[in-house]
């Protein structure tokens, strides 16, 4: 990868546009099946989806409904009326030889969205999210001299958000990214998956030389850019790109350039030639829509905790650090099975009428989201599992955290606990006894073990006499180690001291 | 037995009574068909084994006990922009000579239901483009009554089979007069629904906010029962209305003493053939001797109708040919040696002169910039002009105008006078921009302006009956009650 000097003077401008294919469970004109996971060509198609003459579309209200829940969460207005108008071009991925869009009166415009970048809380604003059909797809076989079309994404309900130009970086774009994401997978309304498509971005960007105030005249539009990571590593890499042609007194050329990921690098597609005319005009085929107050009132009414309201719960009722608060919110299913895992514990505390007090709770917590964050991710993201369908169900997620809080198991015990829990369910303390894990405390057998360590570790013992803590460390480990992990390490840790400063 | 000239009313007692079968009465058709249609050239596809196929469903039907529905048996033929699932669809265009639909139209659905029995497919203008059919890539539709003359358009090869008793009904569809002057050219009964009535979902898109799929038959009455069977909101159209579609058969009533009909002055201009204006005149009186209320009504923006219609018809209609592209079905290039050429070719060798006509029109009125100028414009004016319509519906239950300002004129005699064409649209536009329902039925026949009648009586002329938006039932019992009166629909050329 190319170096570039960065700059202070210079002004990045950057805006997106950002089609989100709706969840929804037909297109968005027509009744056949909308599934992206769909391997098989030109299966979800109907005479509708086809093209063929004389059909008509009837839009999707699933679509529309969720269309504007987006819009509301994005704080966008959403108009009373609002219509479908045709695209027209031609493309052999497109049946009708126009796609149904929206052109002048977008379900939603004028919305913003406030974004936590690195601390500091920013605003961007969102231009309209409108409706529109999505196109299929054409493939062309290598060395084989026609090209073939799969229609089976062709017609599927999209929402296009388009954004103001008023990100700066590519970590705004990573940040304001993410947490659009999270509202939209929080409204139920997409996937947002963007290997699979059903998220696609692309980020406008140019440049402002010093003192300038107006946007600049070209911009340049990054296609293919499959996650979030790579949106923010493509923006940085193309601000470097334009800031060295500015620098030598050149303008970056308004072209569209693609990102590619083994390179790291942006690689200019095609240049933009003049805007198409694509003859807009209102579809005859179907009436305005109308969003009554009511109906918007209800939509408001239902709607969903959005990741905002649940960082800002997460931080205040959890005492949660800030990185842990992100992770459990960037995992909607993840975040709602935590909170399950907590309300088990406070259950527990209150039944056992064991009250530790708060911060006895807490404690607990933190473990919760540790073990959320880090066993259970670990394993369900090797499954490819959503927390809901793992076979550890919440109570016993949380009665294995009991296990260690009362130093029945130890943390590398729980571990095998937890794998077996996982793998095949059932309650932890049986699989404790199964696997004979029960921790130790009896000092007898503990001391026994220090002994024998001590004696084979001479060297260990003398660098920890001489001052060297982290022999400690390993003198603790290896009687971990022969008591098979099942010593309770406060034990294992008092006794050794004392043994080792007598 | 003769049953070329019976209405579906007729033909059901004689099946009901089983005086004869739906396969007898379907061959009876079907031989008709291969004798005459070589004259007419009204079909462009006959489907004998299919029909011959549901005529045996339909005796099953009516064999076994219970009533039967209106069109159980009964043969008819379908204008070949309705698609029917299985049976070539072309529009009369060679972009789609080849085309069988994986799909039914609604209207098509229907019928299949109360075990019609489709016999073939009309000819029309290509993509219903037209007033004569004589833009079809099929050649043009004779008409009955003189084989040299046009039968009307773009539903000329269903009013031409109807006239020449080659099926007792057909489908038909209007987007600007096109039911309606064939209707009046061809001596039958035809209706043009109020816009929303009928599903469009099927029938081949040409101005999507105008089209309306009808129906013609020898009698109102017929009309009437098809406009039951034929109506009601579709869920797979969503500018369908949802008002719930009247009994219109039972509801058929010969009393229109006291109906208040307006005839709008705008509508008989000069220009107009002389006999079409003393036939129609004559029906108004026969009218008001049976009781009905004439006067005469103002409808002064009618002048702005055809300006609105040639602005938004040709946008609508050059949205909707954009599909044809050779990629899915329909006419692919050979010569096409990459994609710019196979649109080009392909749709450059598949349309006619006219729809690529209407295709330059239309994209030229949507370019960005004439939009706001033409399209936005139009759009309002069209407003204006619902609204005149309203108004004058506050004074009067319905209209009655000619449907056609002449009877037909020769093959290729349309050129020669123009000005039929701009009355023409004045008489049939206007109503069909504000989508309202209409008729039309013969009421004479009249001399044509070229001198050269056939016979001594002439040619037919049509009475046109305009109903307020879901009027339908004013308007048929307009024309039931008149044809309870008047023998003029049981007239019949001999071809």
């Amino acid at each position: 990868m190319k170096n570039f000097e960065s700059s202070t003077e210079y002004k990045p401008v950057i805006g997106f546009e950002i089609h989100v294919q709706l969840a929804t469970k037909s297109k968005m004109f027509s009744p056949a099946a909308n599934n992206p996971d769909e391997k098989v060509p030109n299966t979800n198609i109907d005479e509708i989806v086809t093209g063929q003459p004389g059909t008509l579309p009837v839009a999707n209200k699933e679509a529309i409904r969720l269309s504007a829940l987006v819009g509301l969460a994005l704080n966008c207005e959403i108009d009373e009326w609002s219509k479908f108008d045709r695209k027209h071009y031609f493309y052999p991925d497109l049946p009708k030889g126009y796609q149904i869009s929206q052109f002048d009166q977008p379900i939603a415009k004028e919305g913003f969205l406030e974004v936590n970048v690195n601390g500091k809380m920013k605003r961007f604003g969102v231009t309209r999210a409108h409706l529109e059909e999505d196109a299929g797809k054409n493939v062309h076989p290598e060395g084989l001299p026609y090209s073939l079309v799969d229609y089976n994404r062709a017609g599927c309900a999209l929402l296009e958000i388009v954004t103001e130009p008023d990100l700066e970086s590519g970590e705004d774009a990573k940040s304001f990214l993410t947490e659009l994401r999270n509202i939209i997978r929080y409204l139920g309304a997409s996937s947002c998956d963007m290997e699979k498509g059903t998220m696609r971005v692309e980020p406008n960007i140019s440049v402002r030389k010093p003192g300038e105030t107006t946007l600049p005249k070209y911009k340049v539009e990054v296609k293919n850019i499959n996650s979030i990571k790579f949106a923010q590593a493509a923006i940085d890499y193309e601000i470097a790109r334009q800031i060295e042609i500015l620098k030598e007194d050149g303008m970056p050329k308004q072209v569209t350039m693609g990102w590619n990921e083994k390179t790291n690098s942006t690689v200019e597609q095609r240049s933009k030639e003049e805007a198409n005319d694509y003859r807009y005009f209102p579809d005859p085929d179907l009436p305005p829509m109308h969003f009554s107050p009511e109906y918007l009132q209800n939509l408001k009414n239902h709607m969903p905790e959005l990741p905002a309201q649940k960082r800002k719960r997460f931080k205040e009722e959890f005492n949660l650090p800030d990185a842990d608060v992100e992770n459990l919110i960037s995992w909607k299913e993840l975040a709602a099975y935590f909170e399950c895992v907590v309300s088990e514990i406070d259950n527990w505390i209150l039944e056992a009428g064991n009250h530790k007090g708060a911060e006895a709770r807490l404690g607990l917590i933190k473990n919760a989201a540790n073990w959320s964050l880090g066993e259970f991710s670990a394993l369900l993201n090797q499954k490819l599992l959503n927390p809901d369908e793992a076979k550890v169900d919440p109570e016993n997620f949380a009665e294995m955290l009991m296990l260690i809080a009362e130093g029945k198991i130890s943390s590398s015990a729980a571990k095998q606990v937890f794998k077996v829990m996982f793998e095949k369910g059932g309650e932890p303390d049986n699989i404790v006894k199964d696997l004979g894990l029960e921790q130790t405390s009896d000092e007898g057998a503990i001391l026994t073990a220090i002994e024998k360590v001590i004696g084979a570790n001479e060297k260990a013992v003398l660098d920890f006499k001489a001052g060297q803590e982290k022999s400690f460390g390993f003198l603790v480990g290896q009687t971990m180690k022969e008591l098979k992990g099942k010593g309770n390490p406060q034990v294992i840790n008092e006794l050794l001291r004392k043994k080792l400063q007598s | 037995m003769q049953f070329e000239h019976l209405s579906i009313t007729e033909l059901r007692k004689k099946l009901d009574a089983k005086e004869l079968s739906s396969v007898e009465l379907t061959k009876y058709f079907l031989s008709r068909i291969n004798e005459l249609d070589k004259k007419v050239n009204s079909f462009v596809t006959v489907c004998e084994n299919e029909a011959l196929n549901s005529a045996t469903k339909a005796d099953e039907f009516i064999n076994s006990p219970g009533e039967n529905p209106f069109l159980c048996g009964i043969p008819y033929a379908s204008k070949d922009l309705f698609c029917t699932k299985g049976v070539r669809t072309t529009a009369s265009s060679k972009i789609l000579d080849s085309y069988i639909p994986p799909h039914n139209a609604t209207v098509e659905k229907k019928i299949k239901e109360h075990y019609g029995v489709l016999v073939g497919k009309t000819n029309l203008d290509e993509f219903a483009h037209g007033s004569s059919t004589e833009t079809s890539a099929y050649g043009p539709s004779k008409n009955p009554w003189d084989l040299n003359r046009i039968p009307g358009g773009s539903s000329g090869g269903s009013t031409a089979a109807l006239a020449a008793g080659l099926v007792p009904w057909a489908t038909a569809t209007e987007t600007g007069g096109s039911i309606r002057q064939p209707a009046s050219l061809c001596g039958v009964s035809g209706w043009k629904p109020t816009y929303g009535r009928v599903s469009r979902y099927g029938v081949i898109a040409m101005g999507s906010s105008l089209d309306c799929p009808g129906a013609v038959a020898h009698t109102v009455e017929d009309l009437a029962h098809l406009a039951e069977i034929m109506s009601g909101q579709d869920e797979k159209d969503s500018t369908t209305g949802v008002q719930p579609v009247p009994q219109y058969s039972k509801n058929l009533s010969s009393n229109i003493s006291g109906l208040r009909i307006g005839v709008p002055k705008q509508y008989f201009v000069e220009g107009m053939e002389e006999d079409v204006k003393n036939r129609v005149m004559d029906a108004v009186k026969q009218l008001e001797k049976m009781g009905a209320k004439i006067s005469e009504v103002d409808l002064p923006n009618t002048r702005f109708g055809s300006l609105v219609y040639a602005i938004i018809c040709p946008s609508e209609v050059s949205s909707n040919l954009m599909r044809y592209d050779g990629i899915r079905y329909g006419h692919l290039s050979q010569q096409a040696k990459n994609l710019l050429e196979v649109y080009e070719k392909s749709r450059g060798e598949g349309f006619g002169s006219e729809a690529k006509r209407r295709i330059l029109t239309g994209t030229y009125v949507l370019t960005a910039g004439y939009y706001d100028a033409y399209y936005k414009k139009a759009q309002k004016v069209r407003r204006l002009i619902m609204n005149e319509f309203s108004e004058v519906f506050k004074n009067v239950d319905a209209l009655v105008c000619p449907s056609s300002p002449n009877v037909a004129v020769k093959i290729g005699g349309a050129k020669e006078n123009p000005l039929f064409g701009y009355i023409a649209d004045q008489l049939n536009i206007p109503s069909s921009l504000a989508g309202l329902p209409a008729i039309s039925m013969p009421c004479g026949f009249g001399m044509p302006s070229d001198g050269e009648a056939p016979s001594m009586d002439g040619l037919p002329v049509g009475l046109q009956v305009i109903g307020p938006q879901w009027g339908e039932q004013t308007v048929f019992n307009i024309g039931y009650a008149y044809q309870q009166e008047t023998d003029w629909h049981r007239k019949y050329p001999g071809v």
